[in-house]
């Protein structure tokens, strides 16, 4: 069947995503969250986490433009940040999170400026593999897409 | 899933200000079979439980008409509340403390859910009544042991004195009164 190669890239990209460390075991908990009744849990979610991501990095981007840098207000923004990529198991994009607020911790604005390029780098390199991922998932269809290995 | 009129579910009322983790809360205890009401912020599960910071009584005879969980059995509304610590406005920590002064719902159980691990936090919580702490993010292993504090609900209901002293924690912590003796009404913050 046609679908069969299409399986197996689905599950070596899965493989992927958290063999390079770009997921971590949350997306497993959302995995087990989708059945039947619930088919496209993991991608509503996830659709959720970009929007939500938007937001806060069009905030924190205007943020980073005031003179002087409101480290508080900044820590409270990627608080929320590293909140939203810690339950979709966005593994690389909470790690530069955390580092940012270590940085906002020290006032520390060369740190927190440098993080967050490399935030918005790994945030979109997730986006575009999660993308090319449930394309795929979605080709394959319902049924097989709930079959996934575990 | 079809109910038969006697099947009651258990209601847990979750309380989280993003958006994200609402809807993952929401999930994991429809998983368990709950019927969830999910808010955006402490002063909306007040409202919804019929509390507004005003006296009771007056309350829930003026909310007769809202949308709430307050009825004639006041507590059967809602059966447990599952709050985000940090949020904007009441934290999940003010939630807890007027719950817990609230002469209708203080033997509601509360939980905590923090994306931070500070033992002073949680352990504040515990010593003030909430039942348990999950660190964010929630998983399903977390939502299991709810179960055990509804059930309590249900067996004690009718027993249930004010100073129930079931709590989680190792330590000995012997608060001489756990409503805090200052309140029987809640106070507007």
């Amino acid at each position: 069947m046609e679908r069969n190669p299409m399986r197996r890239q689905l599950a070596s990209l899965r493989k992927s995503l958290f063999d390079q460390g770009y997921l971590d075991e949350q997306f497993m908990e959302l995995e087990q969250l989708q059945d039947d009744a619930n088919p496209n849990f993991v991608e509503e979610v996830v659709t959720l986490y970009y929007r939500d991501s938007a937001r806060l990095i069009l905030n924190l981007d205007h943020a980073l433009e005031r003179r002087p840098l409101d480290f508080s207000k900044l820590d409270g923004l990627m608080h929320q940040f590293k909140g939203s990529s810690s339950s979709i198991g966005a593994k690389k994009v909470k790690a530069e999170s955390t580092l940012f607020r270590e940085y906002c911790k020290y006032g520390n604005a060369e740190g927190c400026m440098r993080t967050f390029q490399q935030l918005k780098k790994e945030y979109a390199t997730l986006r575009k593999k999660l993308e090319t991922y449930f394309q795929l998932a979605r080709q394959i269809g319902p049924m097989e897409s709930a079959n996934r290995p575990k | 899933m079809g109910n038969m009129a006697t099947q009651t579910q258990f209601h847990v009322l979750a309380v989280d200000d993003s958006l994200i983790d609402r809807k993952l809360i929401e999930r994991l205890l429809k998983t368990s079979s709950y019927q969830v009401t999910a808010v955006d912020s402490g002063s909306k599960a007040l409202e919804f439980l019929g509390l507004n910071g005003e006296n009771e009584d007056e309350e829930r005879n003026s909310s007769v008409e809202s949308v709430s969980a307050a009825d004639e059995d006041h507590q059967v509304g809602v059966n447990l509340i599952i709050t985000d610590y940090c949020m904007p406005g009441m934290t999940g920590y003010d939630l807890l403390r007027k719950i817990k002064q609230s002469s209708s719902f203080k033997d509601i159980p509360v939980v905590i859910m923090s994306s931070e691990n500070i033992p002073s936090r949680i352990n504040r919580c515990l010593e003030d009544g909430a039942e348990e702490f999950f660190l964010k993010p929630v998983k399903l292993s977390d939502v299991n042991k709810l179960r055990p504090h509804l059930m309590k609900g249900i067996t004690t209901k009718t027993e249930m004195q004010s100073n129930s002293n079931k709590r989680k924690g190792s330590e000995e912590i012997q608060s001489p009164d756990r409503t805090r003796p200052r309140y029987n009404e809640l106070e507007v913050v």
